[in-house]
């Protein structure tokens, strides 16, 4: 589904993504660690087409389709989405606006879909509010999942889901990822997931296949996702790249 | 007041009046009312205001006043250039009726002709003092409450014409009573001059929406004149809507919390194209003990300039009062102007005063979360402006916000 050829990103002129090659398969999760800084967040804004994120090299494919050059706008149209880790308060505007807009997105628009949406995950009482405005952490992650629940993505990147929400609400967000994902469907699913994880919580709700280490803006192996992660917690990024790596 | 003393006060206001012909307002470019005319033929009075032709009651219509069908209206006043063409109240304790036809009919009105207002306090006030042309009285007897809202239309149609109108409301002791009113002018007008006085005196316990909206054109002058005086326990919210071309408007209505209790809410949503200039404000005095005071606006430039302006004074104990003042700056091109100025003054240890004040683009970032969602960079533009618009008015009757609503959005679309 998703194919990433050598690709190098820059960012106001200074290159941050170097030669990154990614590849998803329909239907699957992988999962990105890294530390803060290494790039992990700059590789879904080039993904998702944010203009500040340039492409100066390679190629981003998706379904067949080389999107390297398409606008934002139109990526989320082909099917891409993506949930932030900050999105900005858009004051004026209703969480109930945002999420009919990702609806039209697809199609045409029926209030009766959002408001059941909005039910059945018991958000009723954020959708009349100015979205983000005031959210706690785990408002947010809610409102963003709502979001792409409703638009429908066939590819998601999620940016850091479970930071800022407490055990709690950690188990509500991965059963709406897990509905994201069509996880019920198991092997006919169709929608594949690109996932940031900082701590690796998230992977006791979400099952991913594949893990990469995202360091200095290079992805230097991939692995199952769970044995990337055990080995950062035995030896950090560092080691763990070069303990994996040293295994190829 | 006694009739000889009703005469004297009547002698000193026209003597204060003519004092203050030439005397220049203090905001604002001036006006030189001489330029425009003050004669025009008398409009016929309309029983019936279906009857009054189709194209002007579409102009109208735009204002939020609806001719066709009074169902849904508990009284209805019509001034076409300097003639009232209709008045009606379908309420009982409801009043609307002409301000001539209601100085005929109450001696004790004269108790209210520029108590709010100062009659010399700029040329404009005494030009329509010396020159009035009609106007509109507003009244719900005391415990009558408006079950439709009232609406009241103020036309311009003569070319060059200065409409200068004199407008007393009020609101008996609980009372509660809602207000549409429009101003419009004729699809072919080319130049005019709008002077408007508006007295409001909400009594103890009574409660008073007023919902203004303005749709003039590119070359009229607009100079009202409004205050309110508000006792104890009354509420005063003021919706002023303008976001057609206008040469010049310059307003600064004033809200004066005399009674404990008492509540006043101003929101503003003004739009400035090119070629407009736009000096609106609301100004409150809270001399009330515990009374509170809210300002808002918003306020767009498309290339007009705008100064917005609020001013909220807290002279007694336990009052609050709010200022919001947020301006878009929305085409790089053709640039425009927002100047906010904020003012609070406090002269008691214990007021509450705030204020918070943005003027500037639409956040990039922002336009790129919409566009993430699919939406095209025009769309989500035009969502964040109509988020922006969206001034939540609390209590509108639904039908008149849905109706203030419907007016934002029909405008809205114009900003594209």
């Amino acid at each position: 589904m998703l194919e990433i050829r050598d690709l190098n990103v820059e960012v106001e002129g200074k290159e941050i993504l170097h030669d990154i090659n990614l590849t998803i398969g329909t239907g699957e999760t992988h999962a990105l660690f890294g530390p803060n800084g290494g790039g992990k967040t700059t590789l879904l804004m080039a993904i998702m087409g944010f203009p500040r994120y340039r492409v100066i090299k390679g190629q981003i494919i998706f379904n067949g389709k080389d999107i390297t050059k398409s606008s934002l706008d139109e990526r989320a149209r082909l099917g891409i989405g993506m949930s932030f880790q900050r999105p900005p308060v858009v004051r004026g505007v209703k969480t109930r606006d945002m999420v009919a807009a990702c609806v039209e997105s697809r199609g045409p628009k029926d209030d009766s879909a959002i408001d059941e949406l909005a039910k059945r995950l018991n958000m009723g009482e954020l959708m009349d509010r100015e979205i983000n405005y005031g959210f706690s952490g785990g408002e947010i992650k809610r409102s963003e999942l709502l979001q792409l629940l409703a638009q429908e993505p066939e590819l998601v990147l999620l940016d850091e889901p479970e930071s800022g929400v407490d055990l709690v609400n950690m188990s509500l967000i991965g059963e709406m990822i897990n509905e994201l994902l069509q996880k019920d469907l198991k092997r006919r699913r169709t929608r594949s997931c690109l996932i940031i994880t900082h701590t690796g919580h998230i992977l006791d709700y979400v099952h991913a296949s594949k893990g990469y280490v995202l360091l200095d803006g290079t992805i230097p192996c991939e692995r199952a996702a769970l044995e990337v992660l055990d080995s950062i917690k035995e030896n950090g990024y560092e080691g763990c790249v070069k303990c994996l790596c040293q295994t190829d | 007041m006694s009739m000889p003393d009703r005469l004297t006060a009547t002698k000193k206001r026209k003597e204060l009046a003519e004092k203050a012909l030439d005397k220049k307002a203090a905001l604002g470019a001036d006006i030189d009312v001489a330029a425009y005319s003050s004669s025009v033929d008398e409009r016929p009075y309309q029983e019936k205001p279906e009857q009054i032709n189709r194209e002007e009651k579409e102009q109208m219509l735009g204002v939020g006043v609806t001719l066709d069908d009074l169902s849904q209206r508990g009284g209805t006043f019509v001034q076409m250039d300097n003639s009232v063409v209709h008045s009606s109240s379908s309420q009982d304790g409801v009043e609307v009726m002409g301000i001539s036809q209601a100085q005929e009919k109450y001696d004790w009105l004269e108790d209210y002709w520029w108590r709010a207002v100062s009659v010399d306090a700029d040329k404009f006030t005494a030009h329509v003092e010396l020159e009035q042309n009609n106007g509109y009285f507003i009244r719900t007897l005391p415990g009558v409450k408006t079950v439709y809202p009232v609406q009241s239309c103020l036309y311009l149609a003569h070319s060059n014409l200065a409409q200068k109108v004199h407008n007393i409301i009020i609101a008996e002791e609980d009372s509660e009573l809602h207000i549409i009113t429009g101003c419009a002018t004729h699809p072919m007008q080319a130049s005019g001059l709008h002077l408007g006085v508006s007295e409001f005196y909400i009594k103890r316990g009574a409660r008073v929406t007023f919902t203004m909206i303005h749709n003039w054109a590119p070359e009229i002058a607009v100079r009202p004149r409004s205050a309110a005086i508000i006792e104890e326990n009354g509420i005063f919210l003021s919706n002023f809507v303008c976001m057609k071309p206008v040469r010049t408007l310059q307003m600064y209505p004033a809200a004066n919390c005399i009674g404990n209790n008492s509540v006043v809410r101003f929101s503003s949503v003004l739009v400035a194209p090119p070629g407009s200039h736009l000096d609106i404000g609301s100004r409150v005095l809270l001399n009330g003990k515990g009374s509170r005071a809210e300002i808002i606006s918003r306020a767009i430039t498309t290339g007009g300039d705008i100064i917005a302006r609020g001013y909220i004074a807290g002279s007694a104990p336990d009052v609050k009062g709010h200022l919001e003042c947020r301006g878009l700056i929305l085409s790089e091109e053709q640039g425009g102007i927002i100047h906010a100025i904020p003012e609070l003054k406090g002269e008691l240890a214990g007021v509450d005063l705030s204020h918070e004040a943005a003027v500037g683009k639409i956040a990039e970032e922002e336009v790129e979360y919409l566009m993430a969602r699919g939406l095209t960079r025009d769309e989500a533009t035009a969502a964040i402006v109509r988020g922006f618009l969206q001034v939540d008015i609390e209590g509108l009757p639904p039908q008149l916000a849905t109706e203030l609503k419907q007016a934002v959005e029909t405008s809205e679309k114009e900003l594209f």
